[in-house]
This record gives structure tokens, C-alpha cells and sequence, in this order.
């Protein structure tokens, strides 16, 4: 399996009146990317691969429901699971190659989500991200950018995010969003 | 900022999302090894270059990461329309959707 790095611990970054960062726990994250009919990987995954770039859907027939996925292009769906069941997921799909071309890669090492929550959370990600966030909708989600990183937005509830970020981009990202963090919660209205 | 519809994403977003990807609907020659200096030269190079509508590609990078091509005008800088990759040159004049 795509090992996770060891070098961002699940945990608390910031907490303060206005909104708080923090690191998630690790999960398995697969890439998928295929055209067609999607019907026998759906079936192999348990789930609905969402039909509109943004949506996302839940289901798994490993453990129910424990698959998330986003469509983030035309044929590219993002997928997130508990690590254990990674390999699970995999074996499920690798019958269907001969008969249903795709690719369907662990990427459980690539990136590392960030957690955005608290009144102000969808402002203090208007300091990165050149988007209108009110664009995205409670349950879905897009892929864009963030203070030049490429990002993965999921927006769980109004004021609850989770940012998924490549690696490399991680210490910048968190160190700009815990410093945002502080500036909002210190102006004075 | 500039806002590009994405005819993928079917949303109107930040210019900061997509990269340009120059001049739309020039097709690698299908035999390069048959071309002459002058013709390898003109496809590789040489450019319309218009003043007003310019058909082009963009990238809808940080999203969708899908290429496709727009019609916009190099004087106003405005997007005139744009479309899915592989679809034939957007014929002009092209009346300008409203915003
Ligand atoms: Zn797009």
C-alpha cells in the first residue's frame, strides 16, 4: 500500500474564535479515472459513481457506506476509504480491467486533508482560494486552487471543510491557514 | 480577474483556475517527415497572431484539468464563447452572451 508520510500527525493546528485547522487521520485515497459504461465498477465498488463534476457519493460493499467519492472531471473520480480496505477496493475492480479498461490507482500517500471548521471557516479559506466558496454546496465539493497549491475542497456542513493537499504543499498551506485563523480572530469589529 | 466558463465544469470561474495553452486548431501534420523546412517552420511557429477574436485553448488546470478551446477578443480581452476540446472552430462573428 501507498503509505501515508509520517511527518503530519492527525491533530490540532489551530483554535481559536473564528474558525479552527487541524490535520485529519490518515485514509486510503484511490484515484480513478474511466469513460463508458461505469455500471460494472459501480457495481465492484458498491456505490454510484456521482454524475456531475462536484457531486459526491458514499457506499462500499467492504464494510458499507465506508467509500467516499467526488468526480473531479469527466472521467475522474477521487475515492476516500479507511486504509484497511484499500486492498479490498483494488481487488474488487482489477477482475473488471479485461472487460472495462480504467485505472484505478492508491494515492493514500500523495496528500494529506486539513481540516477547516468554526463561524468563519468558509471566510478564512476566501484568503487562498480564488473561488466564490458559496459556489459549493453543503455535500459536495470541487477541486481547485489554493494559494497556488492544487486542493481538493469537501464541504461537509456551512461552516466545515476538509482540504485535501499534496504533501509538499501541506507546511505552506497550514502555516497560511493558522495564520488567518489568528488574524480573524483578532480583528475587532 | 478574468471569469472562463468551463464547458466541463459548466461554471464560470476564476481566471486563476485555467492556464492558456495558445492557438486552437492547429493539427500536427501527419507525416512531419515529409514536410519541408518552411512547412515544419509554419507549424511550429508561425501564428495567426489576430487583433480581436483569437480561437485558443486554456486549461482548466486546478479543477476539471481539462483542455479546451474559447474564442476570445484580443482587444477587449473578453471571452466570446467557449467549447469542448475536439469540437469543430466556433464559426464568427459570435454575439456576445450576456453575462
Ligand atoms: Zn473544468
Amino acid at each position: 500500500m501507498n503509505a501515508p508520510i509520517s511527518s503530519f500527525p492527525p491533530g490540532a493546528l489551530a483554535d481559536t474564535t473564528a474558525a479552527r485547522v487541524a490535520i485529519a487521520p490518515a485514509c486510503g485515497r484511490l484515484s480513478l479515472r474511466a469513460r463508458g459504461d461505469l455500471a460494472p465498477l459501480e457495481a465492484a465498488l458498491g456505490l454510484a459513481l456521482p454524475g456531475r463534476i462536484g457531486q459526491r457519493a458514499q457506499g462500499g460493499t467492504v464494510q458499507g457506506g465506508a467509500i467516499q467519492t467526488m468526480r473531479l472531471g469527466p472521467d475522474e473520480w477521487i475515492l476516500q476509504a479507511p486504509e484497511a480496505e484499500v486492498a479490498g477496493i483494488l481487488a474488487a475492480c482489477a477482475a473488471l480491467h479485461a472487460s472495462h479498461p480504467h485505472s484505478l490507482v492508491d494515492v493514500s500517500g500523495r496528500e494529506v486533508t486539513l481540516l477547516v471548521s468554526g463561524p468563519r471557516a468558509a471566510e478564512l479559506l476566501s484568503i487562498g482560494c480564488p473561488r466564490d466558496i458559496d459556489s459549493v454546496a453543503v455535500g459536495e465539493g470541487r477541486r481547485t486552487l489554493f494559494d497556488g497549491a492544487t486542493v481538493v475542497l469537501w464541504r461537509d456542513a456551512p461552516d466545515a471543510f476538509r482540504m485535501d493537499v499534496w504533501n509538499s504543499f501541506v507546511p505552506h498551506l497550514a502555516d497560511l491557514l493558522v495564520t488567518g485563523c489568528r488574524e480573524l480572530a483578532a480583528e475587532t469589529v | 480577474m478574468l471569469l472562463i466558463h468551463c464547458p466541463y465544469c459548466d461554471e464560470t470561474l476564476p481566471e486563476a483556475e485555467f492556464t492558456y495553452a495558445g492557438e486552437a486548431h492547429i493539427a500536427r501534420p501527419a507525416d512531419p517527415s515529409a514536410l519541408s523546412d518552411e512547412e515544419w517552420e509554419s507549424y511550429l511557429f508561425i501564428r495567426s497572431n489576430p487583433r480581436g477574436p483569437h480561437h485558443e485553448r486554456w486549461r482548466h488546470l486546478h479543477g476539471c484539468g481539462r483542455f479546451f478551446n474559447a474564442v476570445r477578443d484580443t482587444v477587449s480581452d473578453r471571452f466570446l464563447t467557449t467549447y469542448p476540446a475536439g469540437q469543430p472552430r466556433a464559426a464568427l462573428p459570435i454575439k456576445e452572451a450576456a453575462e
